[in-house]
């Protein structure tokens, strides 16, 4: 047992402190208020506050930290994307996840389990070998496997998936994991916290001010707050937040929904997506399975769950795994995706001066968040993006310059 | 020792059928009719499962599947809740989640070292170093997890079924009785479910020493039984609650989806335990369970309980378990106002003493903690919520019955939309504004009393029917029960712990505390840190007592609390259930048993099945795919293709909508001819290509590949919504099988066969004609796809195999072959022919393939033409070129999508490949920069191994190569 649990039970008086403080009013003005507090805007905060020295930043959330996406996706952290630009933005967030853990000083079970993307066509089998290219091309450790491979890393896979999706081949991604997604969220909470960051929970912003084409304040249901950068890092809720600076995305927001299984003893070691199945699947390690699947096909701005989305994923879940039949879906909730036409977030600067949004993360940003709050907190402090995420700023829509993630979405959307 | 009482009334069990069965290598006796449970409990078997994170003992605690103390496994099943599950005949039953049996299990130390693993322990330590991290999570991934799964468990195809009714009613207890009875009375069809094996609800346990409850429900059962409308489903639980009143409701055989009119919500309560020190030690268990021991399978909780109560429900315990026999210690209530009470009198006349302001402060296990031995009693201050120890008392006991209150069972009710609202009579959250058409009856709704839970049930039905439309007149509501039914804080602080709120989880009072001294004070992020109801009963035990107990942590009302979000499934439901049989449905081809004859291995294309080659005895994959092509460029060959998209446009408007559509030009397309079309998204994006041929003024066939086709016709009706021409769109993919016959003697094969001439000069490439092949009506078009003589039949549907004999018999003397999908692609290649979704991905426009000539951007307008403009402005990134590798080249062959290279970085990538025999070259299309696409410009493939193969771009007819 690590000594450092001895704290725990040798102290008389809980030894256990505030993840963040409970601010209840926010100040006249701050240098920079950051809209949603969930890992996005928690992640931008604490490393605006820790490689730029802005420390007088709000972070303002209108439920409870990491209440939105941050705690609704399941948590798989990958890089196997298909431009090589996606690919270099994502690997570097693995990177900072590896050792995530150990900066906040909070374990996020980042677990590396690799991350299997089966094929059962030969179109599907095609994108692999494209995705795998452009992988290893960058230096990211993904190549495409045979059925053997497959069976030998996941044995009680179906491999003919009940007939009716024989298995030809897959994407193998070395560095796939998981994480505890709350534990992001808490602890860039309390990584910011510390530097002097602000986190108000319950408060909901009403109103963004410009004037003249700059941002000058933000109004919340706790007053105004005077400030000339604000960054909306809002998910589903991004088309709200631009409609009040009167900007447009070609933002589509979609439910995407999820469910787990009650817990039992570990078996499923690695992460399984089916394109062609449309699940993705893996173990937490509590015991229970985290399944996942496409999108809903149509615009709602809701999160509202559907009996047709878990009927479709069990009978998915049972071509590939036919002994699951007894085991029993405790939960099921959703999120709303923030969805853009090619796939690839929406990063940057904006025609109005002072609003940064961090947008577009449709059912990729959990993966992201690290390198998202890095490198949003960069084109803040410096008004100016780094060229790690100029291929996702959002005037590539008017320019036709699409960053084509599609092929490399987990499922088929 | 049994515990068996004598033949009880009412009881559940079948006597004189004995069921045996083994539990952690022991043998066991019950009868037909036991749970699990209760046939171990008569046995006198108290230590059933362990708990999930400190491994102590557990026995009965809700006994009503609210918890998870009892999980059990045969070996076949992993997660078996032994209270509610019947027992069968040979079960071999173990607990899960033990090392080494229930009895000795060796993780049972963890118990005593509870203190060094606080709330959120795995968030606190493991990580540093990073590279000692996989050792802990192997350990805490073993430690965690419940059952163990069975991989040889068979796929169980279940049921399901569709439903509609004018009223649901939820739960079968005395208000939904009740509200089923006064619904059907009005003739409109009724179901009323319950999740018990039996109907009834409380009534049939809950008996306060009476025969009042078992007489109401005997009436009311009679009453609901003479209605033919009503439709009573027992053992089938509500599972959750869809928009539109959509309730998936779980049998054992498998789901009814139920569509409602109205729904009536008579759920009950979940009764809530006290919480104080070891209250989990077996034999500790909630009033509600002992009277379902009682009553349903006449077994003994205990021989001398104590009951702990916080309300009047404790008393009517109380009398069931002297009328059994048992022997009842005291009476402990919180309230200090109970001692003078009727109930108390009651009691006292029995022999029963009432301690009144009192509380156990703590259970005395005995040796090894598998049972009670005795409790320790102590004034409670309501007011600090803390015991005085100052004036402990011992009792002896061997079991305590537990009744603070109840929480409403209102998960599908929140599901719904309800609003609710805290109400400080009842002490429980009670429906406040019910979304339209959803009712609420009984427990649910904050009413107890017998009599009022039959009004409050007839109240919600008179509301039913009149949501749907009848005249019913409206019963006055009844008010909550006038006794607080539930403690506002039934917790016993204790400064060793081990008071379970969360018995699922093991979460006590200070971890809750703890939990909120570390900022985690809202009660979602508490749900989230502590984990409280997110074990397998979802909080049903454990919620409540969690809220009260962030209020007085936070020293806020319980209403500014709130509850988290209550999300399906109101039990854990099995996959199998919710998969049901599983549905694939797959297009077969009219000529699909002709392909399988003739040797057909079938590849999936979008929804079909298709031919992929046909197999040849004794030939490779390649050369049997190399053969079929040679048939195609040296005699003929025939392919199936009906699986092509086909669509009739038919109306005035028609030629107007294919100019809008697509990007070419057909208002003034003869008819008789064939037009090649391509679609495009609004981003200007290469979306499909096809033909369009015209059959007369206002008639168009179109024609498309077929992966694509289903998505082409939905794109189809979503402009024609907009544009709102005047035509009409039909789908016409399954009314016509399609058959092309290609290659030098294409043309002698059928021009015995059809009633129309062949030649040249009649029937030129890109045109159609109607036709007749045997008295067949088809329609004939000349294509030029895969050879430059193919003809395309398109033959309705029942004729299709006749007419693909004739053609067969016709061409056998001229060595006519069937081929298949994958000839087809590398013919189609050689004749230079790039195609959407395997030569374009997501963001190719028209330039980058070359396809300008399919443009015509004179037109007013069509789909992406603006995006066109401004892309036709901007220098390109890539091109589409045609490429040959070396003649004579027998290096590494590449594969598609390998990537050109320029000077180490990713140029492009190769999109077709292959090796044709007929030009005697590889051949292929790849992606290049643009100042690579001049013809004979040489560019670099890097094969698997990494290898750069040297490639040159060549015209696009790689078929004129041919030596």
């Amino acid at each position: 047992m690590p000594l450092r649990l001895l704290k725990y039970a040798l102290s008389k008086d809980y030894p256990g402190t505030r993840f963040f403080k409970a601010h209840e009013t926010p100040k006249k003005s701050y240098d920079v208020v950051i809209i949603g507090g969930g890992g996005h805007g928690l992640a931008a905060a604490y490393y605006l506050a820790k490689e730029h020295g802005i420390t007088n930043v709000a972070v303002l959330e209108k439920g409870y930290i990491g209440g939105g996406n941050t705690g609704r996706n399941t948590t798989i952290v990958r890089s196997n994307y298909l431009t090589p630009e996606g690919v270099k933005f994502y690997d570097a967030s693995v990177k900072i996840y590896e050792g995530l853990s150990e900066e906040l000083d909070l374990n996020l079970f980042y677990s590396t389990r690799g991350h299997f993307t089966l094929a059962h066509t030969e179109s599907a089998m095609r994108t692999m070998r494209w995705r795998a290219e452009v992988n290893k091309h960058v230096g990211v450790e993904s190549y495409v496997v045979g059925p053997d491979e497959i069976s030998k890393a996941c044995p009680q896979l179906d491999m003919s998936c009940s007939g009716q999706a024989p298995i030809l081949g897959a994407l193998y991604h070395a560095p796939g994991s998981v994480a505890r997604h709350d534990g992001v969220a808490w602890g860039y909470a309390r990584g910011a916290d510390q530097l002097g960051v602000e986190i108000f929970q319950n408060t909901e912003v009403l109103g963004i001010d410009v004037k003249a084409g700059k941002v000058v304040g933000v109004n919340t249901n706790k007053g105004y707050i005077a400030t000339s950068k604000v960054l909306s890092a809002v998910a589903g809720f991004t088309p709200r937040i631009c409609e009040m600076v009167d900007l447009d995305t070609p933002i589509v927001i979609h439910p995407l929904q999820a469910c787990v299984t009650e817990p039992m003893k570990p078996w499923l070691d690695t992460i399984l997506v089916s394109g062609s199945l449309h699940v993705y699947v893996s173990q937490s390690s509590r015991g229970e399975l985290v399944m996942g699947s496409s999108l809903d096909p149509y615009e709602v701005h809701s999160t509202r769950s559907t009996l047709d989305f878990v009927e479709g994923l069990t009978s998915h879940m049972l071509d590939m795994f036919p002994f699951l039949s007894n085991i029993k879906v405790v939960r099921q909730w959703a999120g709303m995706a923030d969805m853009t036409p090619d796939f690839a977030p929406i990063m940057g600067k904006t025609p109005i001066e002072g609003f940064y949004l961090d947008a577009g993360w449709g059912t990729w940003g959990f993966k992201a968040t690290p390198i998202s709050g890095k490198t949003m907190a960069e084109t803040i402090a410096r008004d100016h993006a780094p060229d790690l995420i100029h291929s996702f700023r959002l005037s590539r829509f008017e320019d036709y310059e699409l960053t084509g993630e599609k092929g490399a979405a987990s499922v088929g959307h | 020792m049994s515990a068996r009482l004598a033949k009880q009334k009412g009881e559940w069990i079948n006597r004189s059928t004995a069921v045996k069965f083994s539990f952690e290598g022991k043998e066991f006796s019950g009868f037909e009719g036991d749970s699990i449970t209760s046939a171990l409990w008569a046995s006198g078997e108290q230590v059933i499962g362990r708990s999930f994170k400190y491994h102590r003992p557990r026995g009965i605690l809700s006994f009503a599947n609210h918890d998870v103390n009892i999980m059990l496994t045969d070996g076949m099943d992993t997660n078996i809740r032994g209270d509610v599950v019947p027992v069968r005949n040979g079960m071999a039953l173990e607990a899960v989640n033990t090392d080494g049996g229930v009895k000795k299990d060796k993780n049972r130390f963890i118990d005593s070292i509870s203190p060094l693993l606080p709330v959120g322990f795995y968030y606190k330590a493991f990580h540093t170093p990073r590279k000692l991290f996989p050792f802990w999570e192997n350990i805490i991934r073993k430690a965690a997890g419940l059952g163990v799964v069975n991989f040889n468990y068979p796929r169980i195809l279940k049921r399901k079924k569709h439903r509609h009714c004018d009223v649901l009613v939820i739960g079968a207890g005395a208000s939904g009785l009740s509200a089923a009875y006064e619904a059907g009375k009005s003739g409109l069809r009724v179901m009323l479910v319950d999740e018990n094996l039996q109907i009834g609800g409380s009534l049939g346990f809950d008996w306060g020493g009476t025969q009042e409850a078992a007489n109401l429900l005997k009436d009311l059962l009679a009453k609901v039984e003479s209605l033919p409308n009503v439709e009573v489903i027992a053992a089938a639980y509500a599972a959750g609650y869809y928009p539109d009143h959509l309730i998936p409701v779980v049998t054992a055989d498998g789901m009814i989806k139920v569509r409602a009119n109205a729904v009536i919500m008579a759920s009950g309560a979940f009764e809530q335990p006290p919480v104080f020190r070891n209250n989990d030690i077996p034999g500790v268990m909630l009033g509600s369970a002992a009277q379902r021991l009682l009553h349903r399978y006449s077994v003994k909780p205990f021989s001398n309980g104590v009951v702990f109560t916080a309300n009047d429900y404790g008393y009517r315990v109380a009398q069931d378990l002297l009328e059994a026999g048992i022997k009842v210690a005291a009476v402990v209530d919180l309230r200090s106002d109970a001692k003078d009470g009727p109930l108390a009198a009651q009691l006292a006349r029995r022999g029963v003493k009432t301690i009144s302001g009192s509380c156990i402060y703590e259970v005395q296990p005995n040796a090894g903690k598998t049972g009670v031995k005795s409790v320790t009693v102590a004034e409670y201050d309501e007011k600090l919520n803390e015991a005085l120890t100052r004036s402990k008392v011992t009792i002896d006991c061997d079991g305590v019955a537990m009744c603070a209150g109840w929480a409403p069972a209102a998960n599908l009710l929140y599901q719904a939309g309800t609003a609710m609202r805290y109400d400080y009579g009842v002490h429980q959250f009670v429906p406040n504004k019910l979304p339209a058409g959803i009712f609420a009856a009984g427990r649910v709704n904050g009413v107890y009393a017998l009599e009022q839970k039959v009004q409050d049930g007839a109240r919600a039905a008179s509301l039913a029917l009149r949501h749907i439309g009848l005249g019913t007149p409206e019963l006055s509501s009844v008010s909550p029960s006038n006794t607080a039914q539930s403690h506002e804080y039934p917790v016993v602080p204790h400064p060793k712990g081990k008071n379970f709120v969360d018995f699922d989880e093991d979460i006590q009072v200070k971890d809750f505390i703890n939990a909120a001294k570390e900022g985690f004070d809202n009660i979602e992020l508490m749900k989230r840190f502590t984990t409280v109801g997110m074990g397998p009963s979802q909080g049903k035990h454990s919620n409540m007592n969690a809220i009260r107990i962030l209020a007085r942590v936070r020293g806020v009302p319980v209403e500014q609390i709130g509850t988290t979000t209550s999300r399906p499934f109101f039990h854990p439901t099995p996959i199998g259930h919710l998969g049901g049989r599983g549905f694939h449905p797959h297009r077969l081809t009219p000529l699909h048993d002709m392909n399988h004859k003739l040797g057909a291995v079938f590849t999936d294309v979008g929804a079909w099945k298709r031919a992929a080659y046909y197999q040849v005895p004794g030939l490779s994959l390649a050369d049997t795919v190399l053969a079929e092509v040679e048939a195609v460029r040296t005699k003929a060959g025939i392919i199936d293709s009906s699986s092509f998209g086909k669509i009739e446009v038919h109306g005035p408007d028609a030629a107007l909508f294919l100019e809008r559509f697509f990007t070419g030009s057909y208002s003034v397309q003869p008819v008789g001819s064939s037009r090649y079309t391509m679609l495009l998204d609004e981003s200007g994006v290469v979306i499909d290509d096809g033909l369009a041929h015209r059959l007369a003024d206002d008639l168009f066939y179109l024609s498309s590949g077929t992966s694509n086709a289903a998505a082409v016709y939905r794109e189809m009706q979503r402009w024609q919504q907009m544009w709102q021409l005047d035509i009409g769109l039909v789908n016409v993919t399954g009314s016509y099988a399609a058959i092309n016959i290609a290659g030098p003697l294409a043309r002698q094969v059928l021009s015995g066969l059809v009633n129309v001439s062949l030649d040249e000069s009649a029937m030129p490439a890109q045109s159609i004609c109607e036709a007749e092949i045997a008295g067949v009506p088809v329609r004939l078009i000349r294509v030029v796809f895969v050879s430059d003589t193919t003809y395309e039949l398109h033959i309705p549907t029942p004729q299709a195999a006749f007419v693909w004999e004739r053609v067969m018999g016709a061409g056998h003397a001229l060595g006519l072959k069937p081929f298949g999908t994958d000839a087809q692609r590398l013919l189609r290649l050689e004749m230079g022919h790039a195609m959407p979704g395997i030569d374009t991905d997501g963001l190719t426009n028209p330039y980058e393939i070359g396809a300008d000539h399919a443009l015509s951007l004179d037109k007013p307008d069509f789909i992406g033409k603006r995006s066109l403009q401004i892309i036709a402005k901007r220098p390109l990134k890539k091109i589409l070129v045609a490429f040959a590798l070396d003649a004579g080249y027998a290096g590494e062959m590449p594969f598609e999508c390998n990537l050109v290279i320029r000077d180490g970085e990713i140029e492009g990538r190769v999109t077709s490949i292959a090796y044709s025999r007929t030009v005697g070259r590889v051949i292929g299309f790849a992606y290049v920069a643009p100042d690579h696409s001049a013809l004979e410009s040489r560019f670099q493939i890097r094969a698997d191994s990494g290898a750069l193969v040297s490639a040159t771009v060549v015209s696009s007819h790689f078929i004129a190569m041919q030596k």
